[in-house]
This record gives C-alpha cells, sequence and structure tokens, in this order.
C-alpha cells in the first residue's frame, strides 16, 4: 500500500500528462476544472490514466458523478443543494471534503469539489477496497 | 477529396494492435501547398492516419457498434519531417477499451525509424455523452471509411484464430 505521498506525487504526475499542466501549477486544493483548465474529455482521460497507473478498476461514475441530482427538488432548491442533496454527495463521494462547499452549497460550485486532494482521497479509499475476488472455480 | 489516410493494413489483431501502410504520393492536392517545391506531410495528416488506423481498431474491437471520434491527442512528438514519395507504417496498440471510449499509443515509421509518436484518445459517442443523441445511425463509420473498415473486417478473419483452436 502506497503511502499518501506516493499517491499524491502519482495523480500530480498523471494530471500533469493529461491536462498538459506544468507541475508546479498542481496544489492539493487546485480544483480540475477552474485551475487546471479540465474539459469534458480530460475528465475521461484521468480516468483511464488513473486505471492504469494504479492497476485500479474505476466504476463510471464513480469519481467523477455525472448527474447526482437528476433535476430532483428534494436534492435541488432555488440553485442550492439541500441538506438531503448534501447527504446524498456524501454517501456518493464519501472521499470528497464537502466542508467548504456544505457552508454556501451553490449547485453552480459544485464542481470546485474536484481537486486533485479529492483523487488522492478516492485512491486511497480505492486502494484500501478490498481486490475483487477471482470467479470461483467451478 | 477523399478522406482516407491509409491505404492497406499490414496487420490487424482484434482489441489488440494494428499496422497500416500509406504510400505518400506527390499527386495529392495538400503536397502543392504544402510547400510548394518541398513537399511534406503536414504533421496533423500523419496523426489522421494513426487515428484511422486507431479508430478502425477500436471500432471493430466492438463491431463497429460505437462512434468511434477523436476526442483528444494528449501527446505527439515528430521526428523528422516525412517527403512525399516516403511509404509510412502507422502501428497502434490498444492501452484501454472501456464503454465510454478507448486510448491507443501510437507509431508512425519509414521502414525502421520513428517519425512521430502519439497518444490518441477515442470517445464513444453515445456512451460519453449520455445527455445528447446522435440516432442510431452510425456516421463514423459510412461512406469513404466503410470500404476500408470492410478490408479491415477481413483481414481481422483471417488473423482471428480458427474456433476450436
Amino acid at each position: 500500500m502506497p503511502s499518501q505521498k506516493e499517491i499524491y506525487e502519482k495523480v500530480s504526475a498523471t494530471l500533469v500528462e493529461a491536462l498538459n499542466v506544468e507541475e508546479e501549477d498542481i496544489r492539493p486544493e487546485a480544483t480540475l476544472q477552474g485551475d487546471l483548465g479540465a474539459e469534458s474529455i480530460d475528465f475521461l482521460d484521468i480516468v483511464f490514466r488513473l486505471e492504469r497507473e494504479f492497476g485500479i478498476k474505476i466504476p463510471r461514475g464513480e469519481l467523477f458523478p455525472e448527474s447526482i441530482f437528476q433535476g430532483d427538488p428534494e436534492f435541488v432548491q432555488n440553485g442550492r443543494v439541500t441538506e438531503k442533496g448534501l447527504a446524498e454527495l456524501k454517501s456518493r463521494m464519501p472521499f470528497a471534503d464537502l466542508s467548504d462547499f456544505a457552508k454556501n452549497p451553490e449547485i453552480s460550485a459544485i464542481s470546485n469539489l474536484f481537486t486533485v486532494d479529492m483523487i488522492t482521497r478516492y485512491i486511497e479509499h480505492k486502494l484500501k477496497e478490498p481486490k475483487p475476488s477471482e470467479p470461483a472455480a467451478s | 477529396m477523399r478522406w482516407i489516410w491509409i491505404d492497406r493494413f499490414l496487420d490487424f489483431e482484434r482489441a489488440k494492435s494494428a499496422r497500416a501502410v500509406k504510400n505518400l504520393s506527390l499527386a495529392e492536392d495538400h503536397f502543392a501547398d504544402h510547400f510548394p517545391g518541398y513537399p511534406v506531410m503536414p504533421g496533423s495528416l500523419l496523426l489522421e492516419g494513426l487515428a484511422q488506423t486507431g479508430g478502425i481498431l477500436v471500432g471493430e474491437a466492438n463491431d463497429f457498434r460505437e462512434k468511434v471520434v477523436l476526442a483528444k491527442i494528449p501527446k505527439a512528438v515528430f521526428h523528422r519531417e516525412v517527403l512525399a514519395g516516403e511509404t509510412v507504417t502507422y502501428e497502434v496498440e490498444l492501452l484501454q477499451l472501456r464503454a465510454e471510449g478507448a486510448a491507443v499509443r501510437g507509431r508512425v515509421l519509414v521502414e525502421s525509424e520513428v517519425i512521430a509518436e502519439a497518444e490518441i484518445f477515442f470517445a464513444h459517442l453515445d456512451q460519453s455523452r449520455s445527455q445528447q443523441a446522435f440516432g442510431e445511425h452510425n456516421f463514423v463509420f459510412s461512406g469513404e471509411l466503410k470500404h476500408l473498415l470492410g478490408l479491415a473486417q477481413i483481414k481481422a478473419r483471417r488473423t482471428e484464430p480458427a474456433p476450436g483452436s
């Protein structure tokens, strides 16, 4: 199991390659879209590279959920994420740091959750998971 | 102008690798302007040939059901110019294939000399843009590419091990 620092370094190297940014631009709190200029297709590229780099499987929508709220008014009201929405977000993205977002949960700020630190935590979380067992020989 | 930038497949191993050849003829229109008196194959067209080789490899892996589009070239390096009269070989290997898309690594060679290297990322249009509807018709693998695709399929069948072997 690599240390958090090793994971962070590999994540940084992955982002340098995927987003063509300088290594010094990568900080734990850097947001992928706002600070590092990621576009939609880059998210898929990042997922591919992380799978190769760490030898893991990242199911679709697990690291970067596409549409968590589906316009459900229980989750979003007047452009803000409700308590129930925050709980949903927490369960879908247990590896994301929601503390800042929860203070002012504007739906438009949701992309700020996607940071270098979030990916690092996700990978840590993922590497702790038991490996899917091999199909039992029949 | 026909948008086919490979002439023939040399090898085709399903969902694994492909090699195609492209003969650069001075009769191709672009050489008249790029550049007058000095016919250099544009780097972008070398990448297009590599992407067509890779795109067909990716498309064939799902029996051409997906609309495979070139989404991103994360990296491309060119080592030298290629002039009219040369024959280039495009080599691609599949790095990853998922429901949403695929990544390939490719090289452009003249004989054994590496001319360019690139990584190419393809998206499966319907899978990666769930909100947009592109319809049933697979406009990627139709028309001009269809013939080449047919040749690739024949080649793939030929290299596929016989059932039970």
